[in-house]
């Protein structure tokens, strides 16, 4: 069996399972935002039960539309909290909340082996620390409030392997861009991603995030890594419930098995409007840019404000740019503050936003008028994604939308810090 | 399960943000959100829909986003029905889970043209396009999935499993 058929076999208390089959699966860990909840609860209450399945286990951010951005966003967050407090939840205010697939991991409430799933497609954000998670809607997350399972279909594995040694701004990022740039944006539609090889055991846990994040870009239900010495360094300060480290068969079967060779990939850029129009920044050509945004579950954490302000520091965002830099926690945003990024942002020329999903999904915080165009760290670019539907939106790594912000263009980092 | 509308067709990678904008998404009344429904990709289609009406499109409709308000837009501004070569796997679940049937059918979806009269019966799993004199097969439609979709989606099928005293399967 393959990493995420072990994870599915031991939460359906089945000795084996195969793809294609249909299980009911045990889950440790049920999400829900301040967009997806409010339908979540409605439905939930329609059942006529009373109480979740067990509180410890559901958890509610508000990150989408937090701090508050109208009324009716207030109304859906206050509805959410009610619910969240009347049931004793696992939740978040907004002194100590961030974007949900951020802070999960950071307070070790995902661990290795687990299954979760989230009312947020960006829910496979924690394949990272070989958990099986996947995204789903607001009925099935109100179904699974309610009994604490739920049905899959257990997806086929599609192994990546990753080999060679990165240049110096390769980032995770730049590897899922070009892997669905690759595959397409239906490239693993129903499957599970495993990322494998040399290049991916050197990645930092960040960088992992970023990759398995992504995974939903190219159609697929999971995106997952195996566990390793970096991954149990990060949950054993984190995790306060045992876990289980699952390890694929060496006879595993897999759909398909896509090899790269890292070290001819370049820095990649997503042009408008899918994630899979994909390029590398030598063939971009010379595109304007009006706002540079870095943050988000994609990009939010505190590698990637390192990495930007690496490229930012004593340099000045071009005048016509607005940069707008949004640490994915408050835990990233007062580390940052700790090692002096949010100084070296704001001497820049950046603004630095409290944690919110905002711009991302055209929320707040940087919505486009029509002709103007982003370089974005977050995951997707469709047609009015982060505002007017004749606005344009490329998706990079954090490093190269602080040099885009720099030369006021799309730009590779080495252009701007060598 | 027998359906009859008019076709709206569409191409590959319909994503959820196209089919109901987040800028809509504070609110989570369907009747509201069929009001943006399409407005991204398709300015036209709100004023255009009639109740019973069908989409048909390329592959992977409903990538992006989990948002349950896809479906339910698309459904209260009258689609009866979704058919395409292919569908984003969460927009799947959810299209059923609110009780909105869809199926894949590729060569529905490409001998179809707009304005295309369908009658569609899910239950057999067969399309007959009336305006061109064929008919397509689809997979058929289980038959406890019709009563999930009759019921109206998963909650009000399972509050009336439950109230039969069947249990949850």
């Amino acid at each position: 069996m393959t990493l995420v058929e072990k994870i599915l076999a031991a939460h359906s208390n089945r000795e084996t399972v195969s793809p294609g089959e249909l299980i009911n699966v045990r889950v440790d860990l049920i999400l829900a935002n301040d967009i997806t909840a409010p339908l979540a609860i409605k439905e939930f209450r329609r059942l006529g039960i009373d109480r979740v399945f067990d509180p410890e286990k559901v958890v509610m951010v508000p990150d989408h539309f937090v701090p508050n951005k109208d009324i009716p966003s207030a109304e859906q967050a206050k509805m959410m909290r009610e619910f969240a407090l009347e049931q004793g939840l696992v939740y978040f205010e907004v002194g100590e909340m961030g974007i949900e697939h951020v802070i999960l991991p950071e307070k070790g409430l995902v661990l290795p082996g687990d299954v979760v799933i989230g009312a947020d497609s960006h829910t496979c954000t924690y394949g990272a620390l070989g958990a099986f998670a996947t995204g789903m809607g607001s009925t099935d997350i109100a179904s699974a409030m309610a009994t604490g399972d739920i049905w899959m279909k257990v997806p086929p594995t599609i192994r990546f392997i990753y080999q060679g040694k990165p240049g110096k701004w390769v980032s995770g990022k730049d590897l899922i861009l070009y892997t669905i740039g690759d595959i397409g944006l239906d490239g693993a539609l129903y499957s599970a991603m495993e990322f494998t090889g040399e290049a991916v055991d050197a990645l930092s846990m960040d960088s992992r995030f970023t990759m398995a994040n992504m995974a939903v870009e190219a159609g697929a239900k999971a995106g997952i890594f195996r566990v390793d010495e970096r991954t149990l360094d990060y949950v054993k300060s984190r995790a306060q419930r045992p876990y289980t480290v699952y390890e694929p068969d060496d006879d595993a079967q897999y759909a398909r098995t896509i090899e790269y060779d890292v070290s001819t990939i370049e820095p990649q850029v997503a042009f408008p409007h899918q994630p899979s129009n994909t390029r590398p920044i030598s063939k971009a050509g010379e595109i304007k840019i009006d706002q540079a945004v870095i943050g988000s579950c994609t990009n939010g954490r505190i590698e990637d404000l390192i990495i930007a302000a690496e490229v930012l520091k004593g340099r000045k965002v071009n005048r016509r740019v607005r940069c707008i830099i949004i640490p994915g926690s408050q835990a990233v945003y007062l580390e940052a503050l700790h090692r002096g990024l949010i100084q070296t942002f704001i001497e820049a020329g950046a603004v630095v936003s409290t944690p919110t999903c905002g711009p991302c999904l055209g929320g707040y915080m940087g919505i486009l008028a029509a002709g103007e165009r982003c370089v974005s760290t977050t995951n997707r670019n469709f047609v009015g994604r982060m505002g007017s539907t004749e606005s344009e939106v490329y998706l990079a790594s954090p490093a190269m939308a602080a040099a885009s912000a720099i030369l006021g263009r799309l730009a590779s980092p080495e252009e701007v810090a060598g | 399960m027998k359906l009859k509308g008019k076709v709206h067709k569409y191409g590959a990678d319909i994503n959820t943000d196209v089919i109901i904008p987040a800028r809509y998404l504070n609110i989570s009344d369907p009747g509201e959100l069929a009001k943006h429904c399409m407005e991204d990709i398709d300015r036209e289609f709100i004023g255009r829909v009639q109740p019973g009406d069908i989409i048909v499109a390329d592959t992977n409709f409903g990538c992006g986003s989990s948002r349950e308000h896809a479906p339910l837009a698309l459904k209260a501004a009258g689609i009866s029905c979704i058919i395409a070569r292919s569908f984003a796997r969460i927009f799947f679940r959810n299209a059923l889970n609110i009780g909105l049937p869809i199926l894949e059918c590729d060569e529905a979806a490409g001998k179809t043209d707009a304005s295309d009269i369908l009658e569609v019966e899910l239950s057999r799993g067969e399309i007959v396009n009336t305006t061109k004199g064929v008919t397509f097969k689809a997979e058929p439609i289980p038959s406890f999935m019709l009563e999930l979709i009759e019921a109206g989606g998963l909650i009000e099928y399972t509050k009336r499993k439950l109230a039969a005293g069947g249990g949850r399967s």
